[in-house]
């Protein structure tokens, strides 16, 4: 099992965001994390990565309790791309991909070939080769996230948590980066976890998905199974159709009713 | 293909030997310069006599006369430009420096309470290190909101710079208190500490000790002050220990203050001057960047000290007072580049 929660707890303040939640996650699926703003998506996911502690229950990975695995080792293992990030030095984008092969160096001082392999090659996924040597204070919204996920990617871990990864990219980015990371869970065998809005990328890319209530109500389970519009419109707050469309479920908000 | 940096490693080994020249012919050039000028031409005879502990000739005099001042000058501008990078790695805020947020005021309010007290060199030593981690503390402790929500490199910068002024307020408030109440025959030996520019400051091992421990402190976590500065908490995610670094950088920046605070008074923008600097030159990687500050800050503290000497001989000038004029401009420029 790659992620297992067991009875985990999480509170915001004085809420309670989530309770009791058992959740299993195995090699190789692709879950999505979907609520309304504030529901605990987001502590949810940097609560699995280990940056903060649960305020009940515990955190698994591979069967070993997330506190007992060696920082280095446990950055081996899993990549973590947080929601928004900030640039207080003149680091240019070369630099920063490369940055995500620190797990990989025990104690060296400078970086070997193979590092520069890595970053190289995960800038020409993500289409941001070209940037290789700009600040990335100067990069676009766009620009920028992608060069935060060809981070994660040189980062070369079995487990992907993404908070948002769609967060600023164009149309086009939004798919194909999807399409990658969809490629990277079904032929290269990685785990993703990742929290989205998007319902209809959500659905076409995700084998699972996760829903949070915010009041610590959740369900977790198939896709097909957990996506669907009645308890969607029940998780978002919102009422919501589905159609199908070409084998796809399309999901579509419906109108507030004018008053 | 597109055009990829190349690695810092092949530049490293360059950049480091010219600054090392710098250093060294600063130090030179301290030597020669004064109210009775040491030639050229005379300068290797003299060296090999002050090496061998032999001054003999006039010019082999004053050169040892100005060596023991310079050095001073050189390991209190190394300490004060490592300080800088430390805290700016810390906070994530180019515009971080020991004198700007009050770290060097706490120092000396330690210190000046020490000489009230009357207590032993060793004692006020300690007590301007206590001075200097006490404001680090509370600073951190302030700022620490704004760097967990990410915020620190907009909003956050002038907050951190609004509570450094108003620490540095209070403890010049302190200080100002203790000297109105310092009875006579104690007032001199703490206004002088004061001033404490390098003049009267006799060459001592323990800043050299401070300085080269800080430095392998901060070479040994070159790559993790690199991933702090990057990622800030989500380094963690990259096998950081966040906590214990920014824990030791914190120490190690106030124990830098306070031995350079002690060996020369409060000497402003050196910690923002030089790394900016640098970082403009070299690249803001740490593993170029911590060596450089040194051997920059260093050079530039020996050269503005030799300025402050000559510049309107016989008088001397306070050396804080050319490094501000300095400093204050670059400041300026940051300041206004980061709220662009």
């Amino acid at each position: 099992m790659m992620i297992a929660t067991r009875r985990l707890e999480l509170r915001a303040g004085s809420r309670t965001l989530v309770q009791d939640l058992d959740w299993r996650v195995a090699a190789g699926e692709c879950w999505s994390i979907v609520g309304r703003n504030g529901a605990g998506k987001s502590t949810l996911l940097r609560t699995v990565a280990g940056l903060r502690r649960p305020d009940g229950g515990d955190v698994e990975l591979h069967g070993r309790a997330l506190s007992a695995w060696p920082l280095e080792q446990l950055a081996r293992e899993r990549a973590y791309l947080p929601q928004a990030r900030s640039d207080a030095f003149a680091y240019n984008v070369m630099e920063t991909v490369l940055s995500a092969r620190h797990p990989y160096h025990a104690n060296r001082y400078w970086e070997h070939s193979d590092d520069h392999h890595a970053a190289l090659a995960a800038l020409a996924a993500m289409e941001v080769d070209h940037l290789a040597a700009r600040d990335v204070r100067t990069l676009s919204g766009g620009e920028r996230q992608r060069v935060a996920i060809a981070a994660l990617l040189a980062q070369d871990t079995p487990l992907l948590l993404l908070d948002e990864p769609a967060n600023a990219l164009d149309l086009a980015h939004q798919v194909r980066t999807m399409g990658l990371l969809s490629r990277l869970c079904r032929q290269s065998g990685k785990t993703i976890v990742m929290i989205g809005h998007d319902l209809n990328l959500a659905h076409s890319i995700s084998t699972h998905a996760l829903l949070l209530m915010g009041d610590g109500r959740w369900h977790a389970g198939p896709v097909d199974d957990a996506l669907q519009a009645p308890r969607l419109s029940t998780y978002l707050g919102h009422p919501i159709d589905a159609i199908e469309h070409a084998g796809r479920r399309i999901f579509i908000p419906l109108e507030a009713p004018h008053d | 293909m597109h055009p990829v940096p190349p690695p810092l490693r092949q530049r490293a080994v360059p950049i480091l030997a010219a600054l090392l020249c710098a250093a060294v012919a600063s130090l030179l050039v301290a030597g020669m310069s004064g109210s009775i000028a040491v030639a050229p031409g005379e300068l290797p005879d003299a060296v090999l006599q002050v090496l061998h502990g032999r001054p003999d000739s006039l010019a082999a005099s004053l050169l040892e006369l100005r060596a023991g001042r310079a050095l001073m000058a050189f390991v209190t501008g190394g300490a004060l430009a490592l300080a800088g990078v430390m805290m700016q790695a810390l906070l994530r805020n180019p515009l971080a420096d020991p004198y700007v947020l009050g770290i060097s005021a706490g120092a000396s309010v330690g210190a000046l309470f020490a000489l009230l007290m009357m207590c032993a060199a060793a004692v006020v030593d300690a007590a301007a290190l206590g001075g200097a981690v006490a404001v680090a503390l509370v600073l951190y402790l302030l700022a620490r909101r704004d760097m967990r929500s990410g915020t620190a490199a907009e909003g956050g910068t002038s907050m951190l710079l609004l509570t450094g002024t108003i620490l540095s307020s209070a403890c010049i408030a302190l200080v100002t208190l203790m000297l109105s109440i310092a009875p006579e025959g104690r007032l001199r030996s703490m206004v002088f500490w004061m001033i404490g520019d390098l003049a009267g400051a006799p060459l001592r091992a323990l800043p050299w000790i401070v300085l080269a421990a800080a430095l392998a402190y901060a070479l040994r976590n070159a790559r993790a002050l690199n991933m702090l500065a990057l990622h800030a908490e989500a380094a963690v995610t990259l096998g950081v220990r966040v906590g214990a670094v920014r824990k030791g950088l914190f120490f190690v920046s106030a124990l830098l203050t306070a031995s350079a605070v002690t060996s020369a008074g409060s000497i402003g923008f050196v910690g923002l001057i030089v790394p900016h600097a640098c970082r403009f030159a070299f690249g803001p990687d740490h593993r170029v960047l911590v060596p450089a500050a040194v051997l920059g800050g260093g050079s530039l503290l020996v050269l503005c000290d030799t300025l402050a000497r000559t510049i309107v001989a016989p008088t001397q000038l306070p050396v804080g007072a050319i490094t501000a004029l300095i400093g204050t401009p670059v400041f300026l420029y940051q300041l206004h580049r980061l709220h662009k």
